[in-house]
């Protein structure tokens, strides 16, 4: 495989010089799309390149690790959807479900239990596998009407959303990589798609650049001056770090929207104002919108779902803060299996919790009526709790406490 | 079956039949309706109305109203 790694590897979004390839590279189906028809295999061509020099160079032993787990996910998808066309026992399903989310699991965990990383894991992977679970999850409802290898496979593998997102799902970008937009419509992305490059390159190029590698190591390094004791450099690492994570993660999820959008696909968007959010479970709703929305769907609603037709929980309210636990906390073992992570997903949950105790209580005893004023502190509350869980989950505090210097 | 969905949707929020009037107003935007409330609707649906709504098929965008849950309500009857 030395050949292999002896290729140039081109990072998604990674540098200008690769946006000018991307763009040269989508032109053609651009045009096409504008005259009514849609190049798939010169599609499939241009985004098997793609992948290929993403996976190549440095990143080469990933690459066997993505064409097996590829070709297992596939088998276990086609699999389940013949089972399912015949019969449907929740044994399998969740077994199948199993085994889907197995390679992740193994993932996860290798580098807590045995000190490296897995051999199996790959950039993006934890993108493939949501995409993956949630299709097996819909087939078992009876959602995913009809489906075929080639179909998932480009579903999995869709190029300008492989490594991070936005998670989309099986039946949506189907039903778009089916159809060919109206001229009208597609100009109409096309619009938007340079709108949001044009941001996603203030966003990652300028804001996260400036937080990110220029502030955020300047105020790590005087707050590591004081290890392992705490210091107002500790609380400017968390701000800069929010803006480092907001501005460097909705900069990459415009592009990733954008270009799908070039190349006719309507990608959901990721972030939408997270930190006007009045409360953390709006925060939710705007904050990684497509994960979010992942855990609410497969996650959330189905336990809830499952928990009260089978009565576990006599009170709604119990049952509620359980499903918000367990979502939050599989979220925080989803990041990795370290302290850090584990409790940002707790903080998330026990906020959630208390968000609807607070909501609840607000209604029935007190009259507040909103105004700018009230929602004006919401909105503070819930912008510093959120910085202050980002603290926690950018682990510079494990630097801070346990690593020697 | 519009009263009797206004009726659902109070029971399934905890909240006064009152705030449920406008049936053109979005219940999602408005935090009327949240994940949890939804799933307790969905059952209550489910039992009333004998329809099978599995979490899947709920599409938010098309169960935004208590209009536009009358007309899935009834279509879901019908199939």
């Amino acid at each position: 495989m030395s050949w292999l790694e002896s290729l140039p590897n081109y990072t998604a979004y990674g540098t200008p010089s690769y946006f000018i390839y991307l763009l040269i590279a989508i032109l053609p189906m651009g045009i096409s799309l504008y005259f009514g028809k849609r190049l798939v295999w010169y599609e499939a061509i241009i985004s098997f390149l793609f992948l290929f020099f993403m996976f190549d160079g440095s990143s080469a032993p990933q690459m066997l690790s993505l064409i097996g787990y590829v070709i297992y996910q596939t088998i276990l998808v086609m699999w389940y959807f013949h089972y399912r066309q015949q019969k449907n026992t929740a044994g399998v399903f969740y077994l199948l479900t199993f085994l889907s989310l197995l390679p992740i699991i193994i993932v996860k965990f290798t580098p807590a239990m045995v000190g490296h990383n897995s051999l199996l894991g790959f950039l993006g992977i934890s993108y493939l596998t949501f995409r993956a679970v949630g299709t097996i999850i819909e087939t078992r409802d009876g959602a995913v009407k009809d489906i075929n290898w080639w179909k998932f496979i480009r579903f999995l593998l869709f190029m300008p959303t492989i490594t991070s997102g936005p998670i989309d799902r099986y039946r949506r970008f189907s039903k778009d990589y089916r159809k060919v937009p109206s001229r009208e419509k597609y100009l109409e992305m096309v619009n938007k798609a340079v709108k949001y490059l044009f941001i996603g390159f203030l966003y990652k190029f300028v804001l996260a650049y400036l937080f990110g590698q220029v502030w955020l190591p300047a105020v790590e390094h005087q707050a590591l001056m004081y290890a392992p004791h705490l210091s107002w450099w500790v609380v400017a690492v968390a701000y800069v770090y929010a803006g480092d994570l907001y501005f460097d993660f909705a900069g990459y999820s415009l592009f990733a929207v954008a270009i799908s959008y070039l190349m006719g696909v309507e990608t959901p968007m990721n972030f939408n104002k997270p930190f006007v959010a009045k409360n953390i479970k709006e925060f939710w709703n705007r904050w990684h919108m497509t994960l979010s929305f992942w855990f609410r769907d497969y996650i959330f609603m189905r336990f809830v779902f499952l928990a009260s037709k089978k009565h576990w929980f006599k009170n709604r309210n119990v049952l509620s803060s359980v499903a918000y636990m367990i979502n939050m906390l599989v979220m925080g073992f989803w990041h990795g299996v370290t302290w850090y992570y584990i409790l940002y997903g707790f903080l998330h949950g026990s906020a959630l919790v208390i968000n609807d105790w607070w909501l609840r209580y607000k209604r029935k005893h007190l009259h507040i009526k909103t105004n700018a004023f009230t929602k004006g502190v919401a909105m503070f509350i819930t912008f510093n709790f959120v910085v202050f869980s980002f603290l926690i989950f950018c682990g510079f505090l494990n630097t801070l406490w346990f690593v020697k210097h | 079956m519009q009263e009797q969905i206004q009726q659902l949707l109070a029971e399934a929020t905890g909240r006064d039949a009152s705030d449920f009037a406008d049936t053109t107003e979005d219940l999602f935007a408005d935090g009327l309706l949240d994940s949890m409330a939804t799933v307790q609707l969905l059952l209550a649906l489910q039992d009333e109305f004998d329809i099978q709504v599995p979490v899947s098929e709920f599409d938010r965008s098309e169960w935004s109203t208590i209009d536009k849950i009358v007309d899935r309500v009834k279509e879901l009857e019908n199939e």
